[in-house]
């Protein structure tokens, strides 16, 4: 007994000694230990509604508050991991939950995020009564419906796909079902995975801007960050400001890049069945240090032996029988009350939401706002339209060069990743210098962030155009117009309609950042749905607020519907050879 | 000593390895009318035994692989494993994959010590064994290799080594040699011939499905062959010739002609010359042939050597055609009246010399004529179009006429056969964006 308790005498395995390696790791890791504790405190600071937070212009200041922001999109982003991880599991293994679940989502992903930050942050804050933490809930949460949607529904997809072949292998060799997940379609899932985790981060740093300078009850609360920072600078009129925090924020981003995406991609690049053509691609830095330090082999076989153990714990709750046994199918009646309830219940929730928006909203506000929703539609086809106009040809020129491309991808998707709305200010100045009209120009802001979704796609489409194809078209003497409307236009197509999609939404998001634009005491206007809702929620209004979103997305879901759906279908149907 | 560490304690030895009591299966579709895939197939796999499994797509033999698997239940009837009725996989029991069926992301080694490793066999132990199998099975070398960095035939050797590493008294092979190129799936099933000889390896039985008949020939010591629509044991073969088994001699070749015999005697025919074949339904499972493909076939069988015969084995040998191959075809030849098959021999029609004699226009004609008399689905999208107003009618009226015969899967590639031979012969046309058939106005 005594020797239980005594010192444990832990075998070190020879290929967990130490190495040079471990010299650039061990710092790493105790400042990124040090970071968490000093963020966590920092985001559990006292505070009641109604103290003003002061946020310094001092540049000075700026490292301070963009490693806040980094820690909310860290927060964010493993809260989004989590998240899906469940619900995506849940969905993909019982059919029942999948029916809620699925619907649920495709509308959770048309809600405009900014939307739920209105709607949430008071609820955020009963929760931690006077602390900070409610606040900083709030905003993270706002960064996580921007990932967790999207991120889910990659996974969901994931799961429902593992080959058939592969799932029987893995029952034939008995892996239990928590051991299947982790070794099977969690494994199977990580590639797509790892580059939606990237494409919704890349959305996430709009909102981390957007969702920190947060409007409780007609009170803006400043979490000390970059977006605070910004904020102010806009409130104070300082360009300066907001220079140096436009600086700031390429550097942050650049190192998220550096030592989270790049790292994961090469890594994810295992989980790949197929061998793709990025077999040599370098490997980056930071994922050298992380194979080759033993410091990470420890953590690994900690995460390992606490996986096992999880198993181990499992089987014992369910006292795992030899057996599976098959569930017998449903009986078809079950299944329509089932469906019959979920119809039910649906329909008494638009109802009770019906009822308390026309509680406060006359009826014929409500046709007001659907009009407001139409203007803005306009904004969104028109832009996309004109980015189409620009982009398209451009992308193709750069894509027909594969060197060129190798190297202006990483710079498009950099463009893509940085928020747009830092440069909302500058805009606001030249429309205010120039005396121009805000209606019209207000509306390139929408799309000044997502335009590059499409210029991005075009040159990856153009880029995975066959050599053959292109040669076929010289060989047989196909030149200019007849080129663009028989060969290029056509073979980009899918990839066109995959940045389009992302644009629009993107844009559709955004509407209610860029209709309405500050500049000190100056605020310039924009008719639309984005603005309606802007002003609603500055001013707390909640039956407003749940209409304009209610109806914006509406719209989006329409518009996801009725055209790109079909283009999608149509894209993926001409594409195919077999 | 694992062996009988691992198996179940309550399993008689003396009952049989494996034995299907009237299994059968059924698959629901979408709108809850069973489709019956299997029906009622008894079988036992004996102590020492080969079987292999040959049938024509659609015959249910993977079906049933996974079903003596327990990857599948029966709808009814029982699967048992020495003795002991199976509700699910069981060990004991191991399988190989048709496409391999490893983990991307782990390692030769990782593969192989998986199955152990979900059985709890303690680390050091595991990968003693995982090595011991990979030796074995001729990999040493690759254990740190990925999946992806080896060959098809390499591949295999995994699938192969995870499924012996965990000593399984019943081996079930799906297939195992089809993805592969002729001369490494020769080698691989030598390797597994020798071990299986030199009783190197703990399996006492083998299950093997194949779609290669000579495949089967050398190595089972009995051949199971399958009909379709349902699915059903229609003969079995003892196959008793000595081992090492060569291929080119006379009682090898035999016993091949009789499978091809046994295999192309077509469901509802007794497939004696001469005999009037019974005319078959709308929804008959037509076969996957092109007009491209029989153009060829013909042609060759009109040309040098074979004069408008030839013996099946050695067309399919001379041609390069596998059974999954061929097989569509002679029922496409007999079906239109243009060959008769009998006896493990092809024997062309005068209209099937006619077509191979006639130019394209001739051709095309022959080949409406025959659809139009010998494949009712034909005859009945083309009256139906005859009887519209505009003559035109979506392929989703056909598709789901077919779907009260056939499984989605099924339906849609009988459909896209007919049409794709309806084009050909200008009986209609078709319009794939609309996805609407018509007559075609010339």
């Amino acid at each position: 007994m005594e020797q239980r308790w005594g010192l444990p005498l832990i075998a070190w395995p020879d290929r967990l000694r130490p190495n040079l390696w471990d010299l650039v790791a061990l710092p790493m890791v105790l400042g990124a230990i040090f970071l968490l504790a000093w963020g966590g405190m920092a985001m559990g600071t006292r505070y009641h509604i109604g103290e003003t937070l002061t946020i310094s212009l001092d540049p000075w200041h700026l490292p301070q508050y963009a490693l806040r922001t980094v820690l909310r999109m860290a927060a964010a982003l493993v809260a989004s991991l989590g998240f899906s991880l469940v619900y995506a599991a849940v969905a993909a293994k019982s059919r029942a939950a999948e029916k809620i679940m699925i619907p649920l989502l495709d509308i959770l992903q048309s809600v405009p995020i900014l939307g739920f930050l209105s709607i949430t942050v008071t609820g955020f804050i009963a929760l931690f009564p006077g602390r900070l933490l409610g606040v900083e809930c709030a905003a993270i949460f706002a960064i996580f419906t921007s990932q967790a949607w999207n991120m889910t529904f990659s996974l969901y997809q994931s799961l429902r796909t593992v080959p058939i072949e592969l799932a029987e292998a893995a029952r034939m060799y008995h892996l239990s079902a928590w051991q299947r997940f982790w070794r099977l379609e969690v494994p199977h899932a990580i590639p797509q995975l790892v580059w939606n985790m990237m494409m919704s981060v890349s959305g996430g740093w709009f909102f981390v801007v957007a969702s920190e300078a947060i409007t409780v009850s007609g009170q803006t609360i400043l979490l000390p960050g970059i977006g605070s920072y910004i904020a102010t600078a806009i409130a104070e009129r300082d360009l300066g400001a907001i220079g140096y925090a436009v600086l700031v924020m390429l550097v942050v981003i650049l190192l998220y890049d550096q030592l989270l995406f790049r790292p994961l991609l090469a890594w994810a690049a295992k989980f790949r069945g197929d061998p793709g053509g990025d077999e040599d691609i370098v490997r980056p830095w930071f994922l050298l240090v992380l194979q080759r330090a033993q410091l990470f082999d420890l953590f690994h076989s900690g995460a390992l032996a606490l996986n096992r153990a999880a198993d181990a714990g499992l089987a014992l709750l369910t006292r795992r029988r030899g057996v599976h046994r098959e569930l017998p199918p449903g009986r078809a009646w079950v299944e329509r009350l089932y469906d019959f309830a979920l119809l039910a219940l649906s329909a008494a929730a638009l109802v009770w939401i019906v009822a308390f928006i026309r509680e406060t909203v006359p009826g014929g506000e409500i046709g007001r706002v659907a009009l407001l929703g139409g203007i803005t539609a306009i904004r969104v086809v028109v832009l996309i339209a004109l980015a189409s106009l620009i982009w398209v040809p451009i992308g193709v020129w750069i894509g027909l060069r594969p060197r060129l491309a190798d190297r202006v991808q990483p710079i498009v998707q950099f463009l893509a990743a940085f928020p747009a709305n830092l440069f909302f200010p500058v805009a606001v100045v030249l429309i205010l210098r120039f005396r121009l009209n805000a209606e019209i120009w207000l509306s390139p802001l929408m799309i000044l962030g997502t335009q590059w979704y499409i210029l991005f796609n075009v040159i990856a489409g153009t880029s995975a155009l066959s050599g053959e194809l292109r040669f076929a078209a010289v060989n047989l003497g196909v030149r200019r117009t007849l080129w663009w409307r028989r060969v290029i236009l056509p073979a980009i197509f899918p990839a066109y309609i995959t940045g389009a999609v992302t644009a629009a939404g993107g844009a559709w998001n955004a509407s209610i950042v860029s209709e309405v634009v500050q500049w000190g005491d100056t605020t310039l206007r924009a008719t639309g749905i984005g603005a309606y809702i802007a002003q609603y929620t500055a001013e707390g209004d909640a039956a407003r607020i749940a209409l304009g979103i209610g109806v914006l997305c509406l719209y989006v879901l329409a518009f996801n519907r009725l055209l790109w759906r079909r283009l999608y279908d149509l894209a993926a149907e001409r594409l195919r050879l077999d | 000593m694992s062996v009988v560490a691992e198996r179940e304690p309550t399993a008689a030895v003396d009952a049989p390895l494996l034995r299907a009591v009237a299994a059968s299966k059924t698959y629901r579709t979408p709108d809850h009318i069973g489709r019956l895939v299997l029906e009622r197939v008894d079988f036992t796999l004996r102590d020492g035994e080969i079987v292999a499994i040959l049938g024509r797509s659609g015959s249910g033999k993977s079906t049933f692989l996974r079903l003596l698997a327990g990857l599948q239940p029966p709808s009814e009837g029982k699967v048992e494993y020495r003795g002991e009725v199976v509700h699910g996989p069981v060990r004991g029991v191991a399988m190989v994959f048709q496409s391999f069926a490893l983990f991307p992301w782990l390692t030769v080694l990782g593969n192989v010590e998986l199955g152990l490793e979900a059985l709890g066999v303690p680390a050091a132990e595991r990968r003693r064994r995982a090595v011991e199998a990979i030796d074995l099975i001729g990999l040493d070398g690759f254990e740190s290799a990925y999946p992806k960095e080896l060959s098809g035939g390499m591949r295999q050797r995994v699938g192969f080594a995870r499924a012996l590493v965990v000593n399984p008294e019943v081996l079930l092979l799906d297939e195992p040699f089809s993805q592969l190129d002729v001369l490494t799936a020769e080698t691989l099933r030598n390797d597994l011939h020798d071990l299986w000889i030199e009783k190197r390896i703990p399996t006492k039985g083998i299950v093997m499905v194949s779609h290669n008949i000579e495949e089967a020939v050398e190595m089972a010591d009995r051949i199971l062959i399958f009909s379709s629509d349902p699915g059903r044991i229609s003969a079995e073969l003892p196959v008793r010739l000595a081992r090492p088994r060569e291929i080119d001699t006379p009682p090898f070749r035999q016993v091949v002609d009789q499978v091809y015999t046994l295999l192309t005697t077509l469901p509802g025919r007794d497939g004696r010359r001469g005999a009037k074949p019974e005319p078959i339904g709308l929804g008959y499972r037509l076969p996957e042939a092109s007009v491209q493909q029989i153009s060829g076939l013909l042609e060759r069988l009109t040309d040098e050597p074979y004069h408008g015969r030839a013996d099946l084995p050695h067309l399919a040998d001379e041609e390069n055609l596998d059974m999954d191959e061929l097989f569509p075809l002679l029922e496409l030849l007999q079906l239109l009246g243009f060959a008769h098959v009998s006896g493990g021999d092809i024997e062309l029609t005068p209209m099937g010399r006619a077509y191979a004699e006639a130019d394209m226009e001739g051709r095309k004609r022959i080949f409406s004529d025959a659809v139009l008399k010998h494949v009712p689905l034909a005859v009945h999208i083309r009256r139906v179009l005859d009887e519209r107003p505009g003559h035109r009618a979506p392929a989703a009226r056909f598709l789901r006429e077919l779907e009260d015969h056939l499984s989605e899967e099924e339906a849609q590639r009988v459909l896209d056969t007919v049409i794709n031979w309806g084009r050909h012969a200008e009986i209609f046309a078709y319009d794939d964006d609309e996805e609407v058939l018509s007559l075609e106005d010339y």
